[in-house]
């Protein structure tokens, strides 16, 4: 559901900008004509009025600004009369259309701007865009091994520490660990050796101050393979202790 | 009598084998050739077609099964030297009066032995008659006469063979049970997820077992044909499990299931025990348990992977296993109590220990050059455990693992995998014979049955 309303509001902003767009470039042409023609006749309105930023969470200000030619009396929707040309600032709390007339001696003249207001209409933090599955896997990466062993790389150090310290600031967090193996050798043996490179990822993260309750450990040997090339690059892509997020 | 004598004449093909392998320097590289029967003569033995003597229209095909199969059952002995049917005389004995002797001992079948029989077809029932005589003892031919009568199925025809061909075996191979009646266990993915399947020692008659929809490894059947201890992975890691199959269900083993990697289980020559691997000390260990759970004991303390257990099926005492204490995994071998330790293999890559019946030898897979970029061969070998010599079996032919011993100990199967493809093929214990007995999917990690 969530999921849903968040991809449905990149959809609305990026009509809401073609529109936008659509309505400079139509409306451009027309002012010149309008400046150089001679006033024989009174000539038709022209209006145009933008939103900036188009997209606001709740709260947040949008500067509108319009521009008519032509016009004597303009009005936008929900905010009354206004000069025929001008700038305002508003803060709308829902996602609103702002509807501008404009009434000349030639005519009447229309122009339109959407401003997107995102809901909940919350301070809005820059990780809320993120699921807790996607933070947790920018936050909490893998290590590698080096062939037929477990001992903890060096390199592995330090994702390690990073991983612990993301793990300490999350306390309601529970981790899986699976252990992973290359193709080559024997299934059971891979198992065993899975086993030790996920207890070894455990044991690191528990000395790192993570409790080891928090941490759930699971060896895949060579049956969950990441790669299957044959190649010494997906032989190390698949030597690795995995982290997940305990969803049990 | 005189088969006993007969048995005598024919070394059991483990003797000849530790001779090879004490004939053998150590650490012997090249290409060994040997025969199973090295120094001795393989008994010229002729199996006829047998007659048909019904008019029932199931005949044709349940001979035609049953001709195949004892025929393939006698090749596969490795202990005969199989008169091809081209050469047998044109006239099919049905009866002991219908049979000419000189004509099977004369060129070109020069046969020693022959078997004979008649099959007919009546009432939904199958029924053979079959003889073994001895073509050059005209006075008193007869060293076997057997009837069989079962349900008419082509199964049923087919398991007759086996049982003739397991009888002529025992007769002429030194009384050692023949194993055209065993059955092997195994992993395939068939179904889309690795269960655990049985198929008959030829790669006949392949079923499925078990329907976890996980991922189940290492099958191994107890010595009683009544369980199959596995390895299954569920939500709290791996768990080892039991199947029934004289009740068609699992049914519990308590100490089985305990967090982490339980896995390679392997039963008692008594069938009350079991051996397996468990991390439930934050290591992978050796542990034993009774049958019931009770009785759970710790048996190896190193660091590092132990797995892989095997027991001595002579004592049932000792271990075989595998421990990677030293860095990559290796052979040992240990009493029950995880005293007296021994290594075997002297560095490379070993695993999958099986041991065989006569408690002489170990066989294993092996890549003696493994390591970064070595490309290295993984292939199956047989090691004397008294003087740790060992003799290769499979050359230049995939990756080769998980060998099992026949209960015979003239045959081990194994998995061989080559380019994506895993199947399990069976040979003689001297390597000759190769052949594959699974052709769909993967199949792996074969188990031999005790009997």
């Amino acid at each position: 559901m969530n999921r849903r309303t968040r991809l449905m509001v990149p959809a609305v902003l990026l009509v809401a900008l073609i529109s936008l767009a659509g309505c400079k470039k139509k409306s451009e042409p027309n002012l010149t004509p309008a400046e150089t023609a001679p006033a024989t006749a009174a000539p038709e309105p022209t209006a145009q009025i933008t939103a900036k930023p188009s997209s606001i969470s709740a709260g947040d200000q949008v500067v509108l600004s319009w521009k008519t030619v032509d016009a004597t009396d303009v009005s936008i929707d929900g905010i009354g009369k206004v000069p025929t040309t001008g700038v305002q600032t508003v803060t709308p709390s829902e996602s609103t259309t702002y509807h501008l007339v404009a009434h000349g001696d030639g005519g009447t003249a229309e122009a339109s701007a959407r401003v997107v207001v995102s809901t909940p209409p919350a301070v809005a933090v820059p990780t809320n865009t993120m699921t807790a599955e996607e933070e947790f896997k920018a936050n909490v990466q893998d290590i590698f091994y080096d062939y037929d062993t477990y001992d903890i790389r060096s390199d592995a150090q330090s994702t390690l520490s990073h991983d612990a310290s993301y793990l300490a600031s999350h306390p309601s967090i529970k981790v899986v660990i699976g252990g992973y193996c290359d193709e080559r050798g024997s299934d059971e043996y891979n198992l065993a050796l899975g086993q030790n490179r996920a207890d070894a990822a455990k044991n690191a993260l528990v000395t790192a101050g993570i409790a080891a309750d928090r941490i759930r450990v699971i060896s895949y040997g060579k049956e969950k393979p990441f790669c299957s090339e044959s190649t010494e690059e997906c032989w190390q892509q698949n030597r690795r202790a995995g982290f997940s997020m305990d969803q049990k | 009598m005189h088969g006993m004598r007969l048995g005598y004449r024919f070394t059991v093909p483990a003797l000849a084998l530790l001779t090879i392998l004490a004939a053998l320097p150590l650490r012997a590289q090249d290409w060994v050739r040997t025969g199973t029967n090295l120094g001795n003569e393989k008994i010229r033995l002729a199996a006829a077609d047998f007659k048909p003597v019904s008019a029932d229209p199931q005949t044709p095909t349940l001979k035609a099964a049953f001709d195949a199969t004892l025929y393939s059952d006698l090749g596969n002995a490795g202990i005969f030297d199989l008169v091809s049917k081209s050469f047998a005389p044109q006239a099919a004995p049905g009866t002991p009066q219908e049979v000419s002797l000189a004509q099977w001992a004369a060129a070109p079948a020069n046969a020693a032995m022959l078997a004979f029989g008649s099959l007919s077809v009546a009432n939904g029932r199958v029924v053979v008659n079959g003889w073994l005589f001895d073509t050059r003892n005209t006075a008193n031919p007869q060293v076997l006469g057997k009837q069989y009568n079962e349900n008419a199925t082509e199964d049923m025809a087919r398991t007759i063979a086996h049982r003739f061909a397991d009888e002529i075996i025992y007769r002429l191979g030194g009384g050692i049970n023949g194993i055209a009646e065993t059955k092997i266990y195994f992993i395939s993915s068939r179904s889309g997820s690795k269960e655990v399947w049985v198929m008959d020692y030829d790669g006949q008659n392949q079923h499925q077992i078990t329907h976890l929809g996980s991922i189940s490894i290492s099958p191994r059947i107890s010595p009683d044909n009544s369980r199959i201890a596995f390895a299954s992975l569920g939500s709290e890691g791996w768990a080892i499990r039991m199947y029934s199959l004289e009740l068609g269900r699992m049914v519990r083993f308590p100490g089985g299931a305990a967090g982490g990697s339980n896995q390679s289980p392997a039963w008692t020559p008594d069938g009350n025990r079991v051996a397996f691997s468990s991390s439930r000390s934050g290591d992978p260990e050796i542990w034993i348990a009774d049958l019931n759970g009770g009785n759970l004991r710790r048996v190896t303390y190193f660091a590092g992977p132990d797995v892989s257990p095997t027991w001595n099926p002579k004592t049932g005492t000792q271990l075989a296993w595998v421990s990677g204490r030293t860095g990559l995994p290796q052979i040992y071998i240990m009493d029950q109590e995880g005293a007296n330790i021994q290594r075997m293999t002297d560095g490379g890559y070993a695993v999958s220990p099986s041991w065989s019946p006569s408690g002489q030898f170990l066989t294993f897979s092996w890549n003696r050059k493994y390591g970064p970029g070595a490309p290295g061969g993984q292939d199956i070998y047989v090691m004397d455990i008294a003087s740790k010599r060992w003799l290769q079996l499979t050359h230049d032919a995939g990756s080769n693992d998980f060998p099992s011993w026949s209960p015979d100990g003239r045959h081990i199967v194994f998995q061989r995998q080559v380019g994506g493809h895993t199947e399990i093929w069976s040979m003689l214990a001297d390597g000759t014979e190769q052949i594959p007995l699974t052709q769909a999917g993967t199949n792996m990690m074969p188990n031999w049955s005790w009997k």
